[in-house]
């Protein structure tokens, strides 16, 4: 991107960029010196000033987030959500594993402003580089006197403990994700109460995601108002963005917010592979609905524009389709991962999950029946709003637009008993049968 | 009932995992990763143990224990073979790699080679899908947690000739094994 600021991706041109050393030449903990020297309620107004929209998935805005926390004598704890798992996403890993120090910064002057001392990193546990990485560089901070006790010798002390998942889509899910750092399955909590006023061991907490946090260095240096500046109105600033799927180029962009989603695919990434035309995209990770070739002509990568054509730009996991895809193919892949990881907890999405794989599954192998895509959509609004959490409205919202979308590929292999893309079904059933 | 007992060095480790949390529950993702480190599986045993350790339920170890898909409740070979099965892989070439996988191996998803090195299963997403195809290698010792991205079979071949080579310790409990199923993946 030519125009736009490198808030995040300043690293890639340093081999040893997760290095203290790399981090300070690039301007590393001058943010912190500053904070320090704040008050911790300015901190949170300039969070604010910069309208950062959590970039996790939900894209709740940040700085009103933080003005949640109860304001009390219990401990206040930081949770960063590093258990990045939506299908088409990697950017959270990215970061962990090439610039750890820019979160750590993020979370110690974050955490001052909340008034935490003890913060802790859910890193999924496949992300073994990204915790070694993490575990270094927190050794660095502390032995720099910039994290641990009385830090830059302001007083302030905090501590960051870096802490494993064990394999677990639903611990991406803030509440999820609290229990299962307490120690128990990762099953989502009734809210209210929120985090906010009873989180982590019960007391008031913050749970944000990588990419946020990691942004906050910048918002210190620079204030709020530049970061506003960037992006558009409601959608302010830049944000990663994972290409997967049939592009040249894969990989991990920092555009700013707003940016039409064909110039990511044709400039940044090179274009389709050769000989292929996109036939769909699914914008924000696996969740969220598809964009057919035609909308994703006209989309733009904002919060609102993606609201604008019935999808959510959601974690920016971009997962580009190109023509000679099989739609219910792809469906009945979609649909066992939710099947997989459904936590099991409500009956909507515990059922429903398996139903609809059984069928998408079924049809693809050429078993379908007339009466299959109304079961679909009527078990999928069974499962909608329906939930504890958001996977049950995850799992069925593809669903609905797929066949929304492409309801005359479903009718095909209804009609011909087989899939008509393969002589034999494919890509997605290697494991079906395990 | 407890047969079973940490290394010291293991003892140590948790002993120091507790002091970062307010309390010994929160310990109890780790303690499994330790313990299946140590005993090779995740065994009732283990389950005992871990409990005793944090002084927790047994019923509570055994359901985190089975609700999460990195525990084995079985034994595995000395490497566990973890494809990407997701999307964005499958897009980009993950059924081949796991075929290739199957015939290079001579076993099928969810089993362990007859000379118990290898364990080879599809998993979904392990964020890795500008790299797609790929998989992540396991030792049982967890000496070695590894991702290998943009797999070519050639690729794959030399993968599978230096794990062949590399050596991981024994576990303690750890029966000989025959080719079997693996659970709680």
């Amino acid at each position: 991107m030519a125009d736009a600021p490198r808030i995040l991706l300043d690293f890639l041109d340093d081999d040893r960029s997760w290095t203290l050393e790399s981090y300070r030449k690039r301007g590393g903990y001058k943010a912190l010196e500053k904070a320090l020297k704040m008050e911790p309620v300015q901190i949170m107004e300039e969070v604010k000033a910069s309208g950062l929209r959590g970039r996790g998935g939900a894209g709740f805005p940040t700085g009103m987030k933080w003005s949640f926390l109860a304001k009390n004598d219990r401990p206040k704890y930081l949770v960063c959500n590093a258990d990045e798992g939506e299908p088409g996403t990697f950017k959270d890993r990215l970061l962990l594993e090439r610039d750890p120090h820019k979160l750590i910064e993020g979370m110690i002057i974050s955490a001052f402003s909340l008034g935490s001392k003890k913060s802790y990193v859910y890193l999924r546990h496949e992300f073994e580089l990204g915790f070694q990485r993490m575990e270094q560089a927190v050794n660095e901070a502390e032995a720099a006197g910039l994290l641990g006790d009385n830090i830059l010798g302001t007083g302030f002390s905090h501590h960051l403990v870096n802490h494993r998942g064990a394999g677990a889509y639903i611990c991406g899910e803030e509440t999820g994700l609290i229990e299962s750092l307490e120690g128990k399955k990762g099953q989502p909590r009734n809210k209210p109460p929120f985090p906010a006023i009873q989180g982590v061991f019960n007391d008031p907490t913050v749970v944000n995601n990588v990419e946020s946090l990691a942004v906050v260095p910048w918002l210190i240096n620079n204030g709020g108002a530049a970061y506003k500046a960037v992006g558009t109105e409601k959608s302010p600033g830049t944000k990663l963005f994972s290409v997967s799927g049939h592009v040249k180029k894969p990989g991990v962009y920092e555009v700013p917010l707003g940016y039409p989603l064909m110039d990511l695919i044709d400039k940044e990434c090179g274009g389709m592979l050769d000989g292929m035309s996109l036939k769909c995209c699914i914008p924000g990770g696996s969740s969220v609905p598809v964009l057919t070739a035609e909308e994703c002509a006209r989309a733009n990568l904002d919060y609102e524009s993606m609201n604008a054509l019935g999808t959510f730009l959601g974690s920016g996991g971009v997962i580009v389709i190109g023509e000679g895809t099989c739609v219910v193919d792809m469906l009945a892949n979609l649909s066992r991962f939710y099947a997989h990881e459904s936590c099991g907890q409500c009956t909507p999405c515990r059922d429903g999950t398996n139903w609809i794989h059984k069928v998408v599954d079924r049809i693809e192998k050429g078993g379908g029946r007339r009466q299959d895509l109304a079961d679909l959509l009527d078990l999928s609004d069974n499962i909608m709003g329906k939930t504890i959490c958001a996977l049950g409205d995850a799992a069925a919202m593809p669903v609905i637009a797929f066949i929304q979308k492409y309801r005359h590929e479903f009718e095909e292999h209804i009609e011909k008993g087989r899939c008509p893309y393969k002589p034999e079904y494919a890509v997605a059933h290697a494991a079906a049968g395990r | 009932m407890n047969v079973l007992e940490f290394s010291e060095a293991r003892k140590a480790e948790i002993a120091d995992l507790v002091t970062k949390y307010p309390n010994k529950q929160a310990v109890l993702l780790p303690a499994l990763h330790l313990a299946q480190a140590e005993f090779g599986y995740v065994s009732d045993e283990v389950i005992h143990l871990v409990a005793k350790t944090l002084d927790v339920a047994p019923s509570l170890v055994q359901e985190v224990a089975t609700f999460y898909s990195l525990y084995n409740r079985k034994p595995v070979g000395d490497y566990i073979i973890q494809v990407c099965q997701t999307l964005s892989c499958a897009l980009r070439g993950a059924e081949s790699v796991i075929r290739y996988l199957e015939g290079k191996l001579n076993v099928h998803l969810g089993e362990t080679t007859a000379d118990g090195k290898f364990t080879l299963v599809a998993v979904e997403c392990l964020a890795s899908c500008g790299t797609a195809p790929m998989f992540q290698v396991t030792a049982r010792d967890y000496s070695l947690n590894a991702y290998y991205e943009n797999l070519t079979e050639k690729r794959i071949d030399e993968i599978l000739d230096e794990l062949r080579k590399r050596p991981v310790r024994q576990a303690a409990q750890m029966t000989p094994l025959t080719t079997h199923s693996l659970g709680g993946h």
